[in-house]
């Protein structure tokens, strides 16, 4: 039988069982009220406890089925555990309808069950966190043990060309042994943020000055929604253009004045990348400074500042924490944004300060080991699990410390957003 | 002005109010600058795209009979034959079984043109040949060159000639994958919201549950690429490429999204009808199914809206789960390998010939509205059903 009629079956026994469940503990508890029992709750909610307590050995005898085959574990034949399933869900059917009586806290019973699942859905979210942490190091792992940890993080050389002749058993003994520094990625990444921080920060920070202290609301409501498009747009899409548009107008640029620059820079995908950051930060710092209480302003008009020094002398430095919360955010964006590296920044890990030269990051490292038909036996593949790890653990800390440095700010000023 | 008569005159006073003028127009120009790189972007996206939305026919003679069953590329000849479509000739023999009185005849017939001179025809950059420039500058003066709606591009899949590729195949991939990612992101979501707005005693647990959400939201999204590859492929086994394991990676990308709108909209449910469904009796999951759930339902449905909006556009962890292989067919199932449109996007980006180019603007545009109008959806639900307490 296939796998699909199996899935069939088991949820066309499902449904039903526990559909009958329903009429069936609901019918007994109305005629058990009509002979003029006390029931302790409501008739549905006996027919919802029959139904849930039908459907919940069922579900579990699934899933134990289902995790038992990933593990290799086959001894039980599939349609079997089906027909088991649906068996043992139709016998704790007829048990609880014929369990029921007036003492049954049915009410009780259903809200526990709930509760479970409630808790078990707000599991997931957390799972998720862990999943990617042990994905990534239980592969990372991997890695460290073909190459040193210590040269992988002060390495000065990427040369990883060799090491999936290793893997594939091919190794030849006259090649270059692989490198792996990954100091030139590292730098690459950091270099295009800076150029990113240098557009988004000044831009983003002055429109969320104009936007929170200066456009009045009916300005705001139509400025808003065309940052949010900005916000909008895919960064696929970003690559494109900056590929397609911002690349070639840097190269001519360049030549008019005399300089020679690359068509894959790191400098278009900087100007490109800060360009999808100004929403972001705008809209964080627009949050923060208007939290700053209007009382602050107001003292400071009274001393006689006019408005553009009450923003740069009161208002700016007592939002600074949350302001500066809102860029090291952006700066964990920026640090984790693949598309438009991956289409406008190049493949080569290039250590240099030129921005006209092309650049390589880690987002696009990992792309790059991870695309096309790999083993997860050589070094290439697995070093891109290594620089996910360092990727992962620099962008939490980051992320960690702006959280809770806006939480606090706003615990300060007594607003919550965050 | 003499300052003896005016005691509040300080000398400063016109070089502050002009550095206040000053301040503000920095700011006003920094708002500028961004719109403007808005409409300058768009207008540049659209230029490029447009053009893709016609392709060039020719009117030609196609002679027809048993040979050209066999090889259609002796249907034409010379000159002709340089100028068709490869792709159009090889689709010739079932044309010709669609319509059997043709056999052994000779028909006028629009011809598609291929996408060299599809570009000379659209004016721009191609490798044509002078020769074949000429004598195509020749049909267009005997009208018998055409541009005609582009129906290919919107109904088949990727290809390698440039002519015959469209966005169907990957539409398809796209709206399957959302359909994983929603069946599984949404429920999830609202529970998680139910249990951490509704349920949860505010303890220890609790607060970790709620950083950790906070903290997934920021993580690049090209590390839950890495989770989907690591464990939902590797270890689960789910098939690469499929929308089954692009749309449980971007579910679980999706999940912080949905369960902090769903908790805000639950929040903005005032308590007092908690307390008088509690003054009535009922359980609190009670309450929550027949009186705070419905009402949070308009915020819940715009926070998803927008997620799905963010999940379309998503690529990085598309592609590290294999969703960017060369599909030419759509899917017809959720294991299918499959590719999406955004990661068709970059593929085209990347392709050496020039015709991909105004495709791959032309999908982004078709991505684009996509996109706008959910984002409009979302606004517009917010705006219809905002209550104000």
């Amino acid at each position: 039988m296939s796998t699909q009629t199996l899935y069939l079956i088991f949820f066309g026994g499902l449904f039903p069982l526990m559909f009958l469940g329903y009429i069936l503990g609901r019918q007994k508890a109305i005629v058990m009220r009509s002979q003029g029992i006390k029931m302790h709750s409501q008739p549905d909610q006996y027919g919802w406890f029959s139904a849930l307590y039908t459907g919940l050995p069922i579900i579990m005898i699934g899933v134990c089925g289902v995790f038992l085959y990933l593990f290799g574990f086959r001894a039980i034949p599939a349609s079997l555990l089906v027909a088991a399933s649906l068996g043992v869900g139709a016998l704790s059917l007829a048990l609880l309808i014929k369990s029921i009586k007036a003492s049954t806290k049915a009410r009780d019973l259903v809200e526990d069950l709930i509760n479970g699942m409630l808790i078990g859905a707000s599991l997931v979210s957390v799972l998720t966190t862990f999943g990617i942490l042990l994905s990534i190091i239980f592969e990372a792992l991997q890695f460290f043990k073909m190459q040193s940890f210590f040269n992988f993080l002060f390495g000065l050389e990427w040369a990883p060309d060799t090491a999936f002749l290793e893997g594939a058993g091919r190794a030849d003994a006259h090649a270059a042994e692989a490198k792996f520094g990954a100091v030139p990625i590292f730098a690459g990444t950091f270099y295009i943020t800076v150029i990113a921080m240098f557009v988004a920060i000044p831009v983003g920070l002055l429109s969320a000055i104009f936007m929170s202290e200066y456009a009045s609301s009916k300005v705001r409501a139509q400025v808003k929604p065309f940052l949010e498009i900005l916000a909008g747009i895919p960064t696929v899409v970003y690559g494109f253009f900056a590929a397609l548009t911002v690349a070639p107008l840097v190269v001519k640029v360049c030549n008019f004045v005399g300089l020679e620059a690359q068509y894959q820079n790191a400098l278009s995908s900087g100007i490109v990348m800060g360009i999808m950051i100004i929403p972001f930060i705008s809209s964080l710092s627009d949050d923060v400074i208007s939290s700053v209480p209007q009382s602050m302003r107001n003292g400071a008009y009274a001393l006689g500042m006019n408005q553009a020094e009450t923003i740069r002398f009161v208002v700016l430095p007592s939002a600074m924490p949350g302001i500066i919360a809102s860029m090291l955010l952006a700066v964990s964006r920026a640090l984790g944004e693949t598309m438009i590296v991956v289409m406008a920044a190049g493949l080569r890990p290039n250590l240099t300060l030129n921005p006209l030269e092309d650049m390589t990051t880690v987002t696009v490292k990992i792309v790059e080991a991870l695309t096309g038909d790999q083993e997860f036996n050589n070094p290439l593949t697995l070093s891109a699990f290594a620089l996910g790890l360092v990727l992962f653990v620099v962008t939490l800390v980051i992320n960690i410390i702006s959280v809770s440095t806006i939480r606090s700010f706003h615990r300060k000023y007594k607003v919550s957003t965050l | 002005m003499p300052n003896d008569k005016n005691y509040f005159y300080i000398p400063q006073i016109k070089k502050r109010n002009q550095k206040a003028t000053l301040f503000k127009a920095t700011t006003l120009l920094a708002i500028i600058f961004s719109i403007s790189f808005l409409i300058f972007f768009l207008v540049d996206i659209v230029r490029a795209g447009y053009p893709a939305f016609t392709q060039t026919y020719i009117q030609m003679d196609v002679n027809i009979n048993e040979e050209v069953v066999e090889n259609p590329y002796s249907a034409l000849k010379g000159k002709n034959l340089k100028i068709a479509s490869r792709a159009w000739l090889r689709d010739l023999p079932n044309l010709i079984k669609e319509n059997p009185s043709w056999m052994n005849t000779t028909q006028t017939l629009w011809v598609l043109a291929n996408s060299e001179v599809d570009q000379y025809v659209k004016g721009k950059e191609s490798r044509t040949h002078e020769r074949e420039r000429v004598y195509v500058d020749e049909l267009r003066a005997d009208g018998k060159v055409e541009r005609k709606f582009n129906t290919i591009f919107m109904t088949t899949g990727d290809s390698k000639i440039p002519e015959n590729s469209g966005i169907y195949a990957s539409i398809v991939g796209t709206v399957l994958t959302i359909i994983v990612t929603m069946v599984i992101a949404f429920p999830i979501g609202v529970m998680t919201a139910i249990y951490l707005e509704e349920f949860a005693p505010d303890n220890r647990w609790t607060q970790v549950v709620e950083v950790n959400i906070n903290n997934l939201a920021a993580i690049p999204s090209i590390l839950f690429g890495l989770l989907g590859l690591a464990i939902f492929i590797n270890f689960f086994g789910v098939p690469r490429s499929s929308p089954l394991v692009g749309g449980m990676t971007l579910a679980l990308m999706c999940l912080p999204v949905i369960i902090v709108s769903s908790k805000a909209a639950l929040k903005s449910v005032p308590s007092s009808i908690r307390q008088a469904g509690f003054g009535l009796g009922l359980t609190k999951w009670q309450i929550v199914r027949d009186h705070v759930l419905p009402l949070a339902m308009p915020g819940i449905m715009t926070g998803s809206i927008i997620s799905i909006a963010h999940a379309l556009g998503e690529t990085a962890p598309l592609i590290i789960v294999g969703m960017i292989a060369f599909v030419p067919d759509a899917a017809t199932s959720f294991t299918d390998a499959s590719t999406v449109l955004p990661a068709q996007i970059f593929t085209w980006a990347g392709m050496p010939e020039k015709a991909y180019l105004e495709r791959t603007a032309a999908g982004i545009m078709v991505l684009l509205v996509v996109l706008l109008s959910l984002n409009a959806v979302a606004v517009y639900l917010r705006r219809k059903f905002e209550r104000k307490w």
